[in-house]
């Protein structure tokens, strides 16, 4: 990747020597857990040799844990409960059913957590999805990305009401239980921020795939179409856009065109067979299959139907897109097809030559993955992927390739095309398009191709290629 | 569609003649109508408490406040967190952005986005503050303080003079220094598919 080099001002420099700290400060984390637990040999670690020393999990993650068991906070990382392991569980019984008071944890052997990025104020902030370990299409709900802009708030669902007014003919409230009264939708979406990937414009940033493409996650989602809700107040003839707005202490709000929510916006109860969890909006969000992340409006309180958009600080200060000739572009919703090699990727480690199933995932905010081609080369040949899931519209694939690794360094890229025949592009040609006039420019919509190196000791780094 | 009403109109049947409708909302009339009847209608006082102010300023409250009100509504409310200057801090625990300065800085390799540089629209500005600032107290201002803190704000930005008082009429006609910077989304990009 060759342009010219971007002078970063004091501001950005702070972001990202954060940013820089904060992922190594997690793999750290991640490192004294994998050296402690065996158990994650398989997924290549570039950590120290695994040792049998004790099951320790990390200060710092341990805090969220002691919530649910205090007196076993120590051994136990987020979202798991410590138990003793047997030394043969074929010779005494294990733990009763339903010992867990009905409700199941993860195991304790299980580490990967999300990390924040560190902006200076956390409750306007974002965690990343750890995608190198994610062992299917979805996302677990305890590790969907996050980005709140006045923290998580605490909603009773018997309290939460649903306004829809404006340009209808009758304006009407909704509680929960009246929006689970109307039929429902199950499908599955990803949604992405638009932030994704913001460090990685100008030179490889950050070390993970979580860090340069953590901002991803695909869940399934259950609840009323809008169009459902529109018959029953009414549109009128006007009707161009809605407002929709959070009941959070950002009271987010996002502009959002009438043809999008007619066509497949979902008002979400359900995320994964349960109600969705409080850090994605619970009880009630805005799904819009292909938008930006941060149109899917959380904590859904009110929509309000109007002929013009409102231009809220979110839809002008924020996630418009800033070209090299000072113009910027105004809603960008739809999130181009992009896809990411997940295994191996940075700071992975291949023991040794010798056969690997290279894997990740493809998206696209405009329809089904048509096909994903794989290089290991930087680009130079490509290979055509298994789709390992069946494409679904708006939604992740799984993708992977069989590879004999030589020994030679590689540089491996995926590359996704979508239905609607759109290639991912490069980084060279983005930049290109959208000028390079550094992380205060067009930060938002980096979908280019992303290369990881291959060295000759089978160490695993960002670059660009 | 036909077929949906029908349904309705049987699943209303249903109700009253299991005699089910003690349970709130679907009404015979509604279904008659093809609606389902769930929800209850939200009556004026109920929405009155909400807002959102699109660039022509409808939905703006009644009140007013001036630029020297502002500044002491800035001194006791914002200056914790955005600084005396309205630089922005970005100390951990406070991130308050920059509020001003930037102008003329947006084609170049350092662009700095701010209220005076970049935002298109005064009224953006009003809604915001009113509704989410100050961050550790969002929504506790009153009126005429965030109409006041506003005209401050785009006073130390040059937007408007130190004399100038803002209300509903004023607002939607200061005229933002980006007004015109913004164009619509051209995605999918065109050069793509060269
Ligand atoms: C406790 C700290 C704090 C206080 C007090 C505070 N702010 Fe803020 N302000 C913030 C933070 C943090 C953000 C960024 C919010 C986000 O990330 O969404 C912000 C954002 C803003 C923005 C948006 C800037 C942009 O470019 O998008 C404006 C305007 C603003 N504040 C005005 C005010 C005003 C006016 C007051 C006083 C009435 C105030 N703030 C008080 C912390 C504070």
């Amino acid at each position: 990747m060759t342009h010219p080099p971007v002078p970063i001002d004091e501001k950005a420099r702070r972001q990202i020597d954060g940013m820089i700290a904060a992922e190594a400060r997690h793999l750290a984390a991640r490192r004294a857990a994998e050296d402690a637990c065996p158990c994650q040999d398989g997924m290549f670690p570039a950590g120290p040799a695994a040792s049998r020393r004790r099951f320790l999990f990390a200060a710092g993650s341990a805090g969220a844990a002691a919530v649910a068991a205090p007196a076993l906070a120590q051994t136990a990382p987020p979202g798991a409960q410590y138990f003793a392991p047997q030394a043969d569980p074929t010779k005494e019984q294990g733990r009763p059913v339903a010992g867990d008071g009905g409700y199941g944890s993860r195991s304790q052997f299980e580490t990967e957590v999300r990390w924040r990025y560190p902006t200076p104020n956390e409750h306007t902030s974002w965690s990343m999805t750890p995608l190198d370990h994610m062992l299917g299409n979805l996302t677990p709900s305890g590790l969907h990305f996050e980005r709140h802009h006045g923290g998580i708030p605490t909603i009773d669902p018997n309290r939460h009401l649903l306004f829809v007014h404006g340009l209808v003919d009758g304006p009407r409230k909704f509680t929960m239980a009246d929006l689970k009264r109307f039929p429902s939708v199950t499908r599955r979406h990803f949604i992405e921020c638009s932030g994704n990937g913001l460090t990685e414009w100008n030179k490889p940033t950050l070390k993970t795939v979580q860090g340069t493409h953590g901002l991803l996650s695909t869940s399934e989602w259950t609840g009323v179409l809008f169009s459902t809700i529109a018959r029953e107040v009414g549109l009128k003839d006007e009707a161009a856009w809605v407002l929709a707005e959070g009941a959070d202490a950002a009271v987010m709000t996002r502009s959002i065109p009438m043809e999008k929510m007619l066509q497949d916006a979902i008002l979400a109860y359900g995320q994964n067979g349960e109600a969705i969890r409080p850090e994605q909006g619970y009880p009630l969000r805005l799904l819009l299959p292909g938008f930006e992340g941060n149109t899917h409006i959380k904590w859904l309180r009110r929509l309000e139907v109007s002929d013009k958009p409102f231009m809220t600080r979110e839809e002008t200060s924020k996630y418009t897109d800033l070209m090299a000739d000072g113009k910027a572009r105004l809603f960008t919703l739809e999130m181009d097809a992009k896809s990411v090699i997940t295994f191996p990727s940075g700071e992975m480690k291949l023991p040794g030559p010798g056969f690997y199933t290279i894997a990740g995932f493809a998206w696209s905010g405009r329809g089904r993955i048509q096909s994903v081609d794989v290089s290991t080369d930087g680009g130079k040949t490509w290979v055509p992927a298994r789709l390992d899931t069946v494409p679904e519209p708006i939604c992740t694939v799984r993708f992977s390739l069989p590879w004999t690794w030589d020994g030679k360094p590689a540089v491996l890229q995926s590359r996704c095309t979508d239905e609607t025949g759109y290639i991912q592009p490069t980084l060279r040609e983005l930049v290109a398009i959208r000028g390079a006039n550094g992380p205060f420019g067009s930060v938002y919509h980096l979908n280019a191709i992303q290369s990881w190196a291959v060295a000759a000791d089978g160490s695993i780094t960002n670059v660009h290629a | 569609m036909c077929m949906r009403d029908g349904l309705l109109a049987g699943f209303a049947a249903g109700l009253l003649a299991a005699g089910v409708l003690a349970l709130p909302a679907t009404s015979p009339a509604a279904a008659a109508e093809g609606r389902y009847g769930f929800g209850t209608p939200a009556t004026p006082e109920e929405l009155a408490r909400f807002f959102a102010i699109p660039p022509d300023g409808r939905g703006l409250p009644p009140g007013r406040g001036t630029v020297a009100r502002g500044a002491t509504v800035f001194a006791e409310q914002c200056v914790a967190c955005h600084g005396e200057k309205l630089e922005g801090i970005p100390t951990p625990g406070i991130g308050g952005d920059k509020l001003i300065g930037g102008r003329g800085s947006l084609a170049t390799k350092t662009p700095v986005k701010t209220v005076e540089s970049y935002w298109p629209y005064a009224t953006t500005l009003f809604d915001y503050v009113k509704r989410a600032m100050p961050f550790s107290a969002p929504g506790s201002l009153p009126d005429d303080d965030v109409y006041a803190v506003v005209a401050y704000i785009l006073s130390q930005a040059k937007i408007i003079g130190p004399d100038d008082t803002l209300d509903a009429t004023t607002l939607p006609k200061v005229a933002m220094p980006n007004r015109d910077g913004f164009f619509p989304d051209p995605r999918p990009e065109r050069r793509l598919y060269r």
